[in-house]
């Protein structure tokens, strides 16, 4: 692994085959190296990521694809030994800066994780907890407009609407995922990431969620860690393919599936490597 | 990783599963033999210890139930106005109740007249009784001038007595004429008959009984060989041959001692304890007067024997027969021990009540546990989400641990030498009790929390995370709620630890013999443990059940104490 690490870090980085279109990109990522102790986890990395728009981020395990989907709400940041260099842009404005506050950060950039984790509280509490932090509403009603208003749009209020005092932890897995994005874009966030978000469901649930994050696209920008192929093919407007480390390549995900300028890319979705 | 090729596997090959071949069976029989072995063995580990529990608990409350119930005895009291001076508070309260006790006696059992027996009588009641009846009367003194019924606190001699602890009683009823020679001092009683025939013959039995363990004391002497014996051994020779020569001789006479069974006579309103017997007649003194010498018809008098020689039990003839009388008169109640609630320690066992040391490890495991958890719980948090991994935080945990198993004492002499003598914190108090009983439970508190806290998952930490609480807001709203179930438990043991915890208290002085039941923090007190390991070192027989009342009163509050917080943690477990 070492061995082959090194190998792959002194030979020049591919660049992005694609020049992203100017303006309008919402996270602007340049030159990000992410260590975890001697490990070199993710290098040199530069990739622009428009605004209401599908991103999805591909590529073997361990290919560093979730820890730069991490750095973008500077969640790597509770990782003791992980250190980030380079820049990254929200609106232009360096999410690294010392200035910045990580919580704000992370109210303006939501995350969806792998397994479904609402809290172990109702299903209103699960939704009500990120605006009450914020104070995000003033009195009770607004609280309630809120949290109903992110049931709609993550398509679970007519399955819910009629326990929210239940546990959020009583759901279907498919069901608590929804509700874990609603939770996610209760505190109207710009970006929201999904990392795996399907990975634990079952295909029906998860050909919901993929509905729900095509209408999401509508207003937010979103970027999606998939395994699945036919779920980046689906989902997604673009798509990076990363490989051990490096961003390969990066563009609009038809011609990423169609027509791979890299190698290394036409490998991995034809099944010869992964 | 992708590239590279998967471990060589050439010339292997996978043998099919054997499942039909003997040797399979028996592999598989073997299986299931050692599975049941293993559930025989934990059947039998349950049982044992279930038993263990069951013979334990049951001997204590067999011999802890008692020490909850009191006699007294119910007797009319009369209350001179002439006895309390002024008949003001002053005068009510500085009065000698003790006269009034012993006229109420002396009106039960009235024609004592010897001093030793009116000291048997004065000692049936309990030396607190007067105190008693100052209470109720300074709480109601319109009693004064009246004759009103007042239970009187029986002493503890009596009270074990009555308990059961004295004597077998039997009653002959003999067929001759009964003649006494007097009423009162030494007397004689005939009978027409040999109605003592069956008396004498018990007392002949235990002569040779009396014999036997003289001659298992004499072969023991004998078999040590020391010149120093010799003089006893003739002695004991003597002795043997004496009472073996008047065990086998039929009839006579026999003097009676306190080594032998007590035989006394019920007559004409009296009772005369026999100091010489034959098979006609008895010679002996009067305990209880008689009304008068007339002869008694067979129906009308009673033989009576105390099976237990009486220096074999802790109650004379002559306490007997008091106790007898007012038994026999209804005067003697068997109550509820309220008082054992009430009061705090005494030297004598029917006034020593446990609420000193009940109410002490109360305030001893209130000053823990405001200390202890906050304190537990923020340390937990600190070092399991904030603190960064060095060899600093490595070495505090380390040190925590090793903590947890350091010898209770060691803490105790930690307080007495810092609180006390450093701090200069009052002595005895459940103050630093509660302090020395915090840093022993402060590391299984600690350990607990951190071990609870490990086991939330990371996910919910994440998921607040994610929706931008700060790291505070996701360990307070999220991780914690969730571990506290598991750190009320780590609570609970090591609370239920500091309950039971003698040691360390004894350093700091809360071994003193307290009879005061603390009112606050910094007061002398003791707490029930500590009250236990002294009423188990007292002599008095009538302790020993207060020692085992004792240990229920403090299984009893570590019923409570962990009730309450099973109960809390359900509560917490149930918001989820």
């Amino acid at each position: 692994m070492d061995a082959m690490n090194t190998t792959t870090a002194t030979q020049p980085v591919a660049s992005p085959m694609h020049a992203p279109a100017a303006g309008a990109s919402k996270v602007m990522g340049r030159d990000v190296n992410v260590y975890f102790g001697d490990k070199h986890a993710l290098k040199n990395v530069s990739v622009d990521i428009p605004d209401r728009s599908v991103m999805s981020f591909i590529g073997p395990s361990g290919c560093g694809k979730s820890t730069f989907l991490r750095c973008i709400n500077r969640m790597n940041d509770t990782i003791s030994i992980c250190r980030v260099t380079g820049k990254i842009n929200i609106d232009s404005q360096d999410i690294y800066d010392s200035s910045l506050d990580v919580v704000q950060l992370r109210a303006r950039v939501g995350m969806v994780f792998q397994k479904p984790n609402p809290f172990p509280k109702s299903i209103f509490e699960n939704i009500a907890y990120g605006p009450r932090i914020h104070g995000m509403a003033k009195n009770k009603d607004e609280l309630e407009q809120i949290v109903m208003a992110s049931l709609e749009k993550a398509g679970l209020i007519k399955e819910v609407k009629d326990r929210l005092q239940e546990p959020g932890t009583g759901l279907s897995g498919g069901q608590q995922q929804r509700l874990c994005i609603a939770r996610a874009i209760a505190v109207s966030p710009e970006v929201i990431l999904m990392d795996e978000p399907c990975s634990a469901l079952d295909p029906i649930a998860t050909a919901k969620v993929e509905e729900l994050i095509d209408e999401l696209r509508e207003n937010f920008c979103i970027i999606i860690v998939t395994h699945s192929m036919q779920q980046a093919a689906r989902v997604s407007q673009r798509t990076a393919f990363f490989h051990l480390g490096n961003l390969v390549e990066e563009g609009p995900t038809t011609e990423i599936f169609t027509n791979p300028k890299d190698k290394r890319t036409q490998d991995y979705i034809t099944g010869r490597t992964g | 990783m992708t590239d590279m090729s998967a471990p060589s596997a050439a010339g292997f090959k996978p043998r099919r599963l054997d499942t039909t071949s003997s040797a399979a069976q028996a592999r598989i029989r073997a299986r299931y033999r050692s599975e049941y072995r293993f559930r025989a063995y934990g059947i039998i580990a349950l049982v044992i210890t279930t038993t263990f529990v069951v013979l334990l608990l049951s001997d204590i409350v067999r011999r802890g139930v008692p020490a909850f119930f009191q006699h007294n005895a119910v007797l009319s009291v009369s209350l001179p106005k002439e006895a309390f001076g002024a008949g003001d508070a002053v005068g009510i309260k500085g009065a000698d109740y003790f006269p009034i006790t012993k006229a109420a006696l002396q009106t039960a059992i009235p024609g004592i007249e010897s001093r030793s027996g009116e000291r048997a009588l004065t000692r049936l009641l309990s030396s607190g009784t007067a105190d008693i009846l100052r209470e109720t009367i300074v709480a109601d003194p319109k009693l004064i001038g009246t004759t009103f019924k007042a239970p009187l606190l029986l002493g503890a001699d009596a009270d074990l007595y009555l308990k059961g602890e004295g004597t077998a009683i039997t009653k002959d009823v003999p067929r001759g004429i009964a003649t006494p020679s007097g009423t009162t001092g030494e007397v004689t009683v005939l009978t027409s008959s040999n109605d003592f025939a069956e008396e004498l013959a018990v007392i002949k039995r235990s002569l040779l009984d009396l014999a036997r363990s003289s001659e298992l004391e004499l072969g023991r002497l004998k078999r040590s060989g020391d010149k120093a014996n010799a003089p006893r051994i003739v002695e004991l020779e003597a002795e043997i041959a004496d009472l073996r020569k008047r065990a086998d001789e039929p009839g006579g006479q026999e003097v009676l001692t306190s080594k032998l069974p007590s035989i006394l006579v019920e007559i004409n309103g009296g009772l005369v304890k026999a100091t010489k017997l034959s098979a006609t007649g008895i010679t002996g003194d009067v305990l209880l007067p008689l009304s008068s010498v007339a002869e008694a018809q067979p129906a009308k008098w009673n033989v009576v024997t105390y099976t237990t020689a009486e220096s074999s039990r802790k109650v004379d003839d002559l306490t007997v027969a008091y106790i007898e009388r007012l038994k026999s008169q209804g005067a003697i109640e068997n109550v509820f021990n309220w008082r054992f609630f009430s009061v705090g320690d005494s030297r004598e066992p029917e006034l020593a009540g446990i609420r000193g040391a009940l109410l002490g490890s109360a305030l001893t495991m209130f000053v823990t546990l405001i200390l202890c958890l906050p304190i537990g719980v923020a340390a937990a948090i600190y070092l399991e989400e904030f603190a960064p991994k060095n060899r600093l935080t490595d070495l505090i945990e380390v040190n925590i641990n090793n903590l947890a198993a350091v010898p209770s004492i060691v803490f105790g002499l930690l307080g007495l030498a810092v609180f006390l003598n450093y701090f200069g914190f009052p002595r005895s108090t459940a103050l630093v009790g509660g302090l020395v009983l915090a840093l022993l439970v402060l590391p299984t508190i600690i350990i607990a929390s951190r071990a609870a806290l490990r086991s939330v998952p990371p996910s919910i930490k994440e998921a607040a995370l994610g929706v931008g609480a700060s790291k505070q807001q996701a360990i307070f709203h999220h991780v914690l709620p969730v571990a506290m179930p598991g750190i009320m438990t780590g609570t609970i043991i090591g609370m239920a630890h500091a309950l039971g915890e003698t040691a360390p208290l004894l350093m700091i002085g809360m071994i003193a013999f307290i009879v005061d039941v603390p009112g606050s923090l910094v007061d002398a007190a003791t707490v029930l443990p500590v009250q236990i390991f002294l009423w188990a070192d007292l002599p008095e027989p009538a302790f020993k059940s207060k020692t085992a009342g004792a240990i229920m009163v403090l299984l009893a509050f570590l019923f409570v104490m962990n009730g309450l917080a099973i109960w809390l943690r359900k509560r917490f477990e149930r918001r989820w």
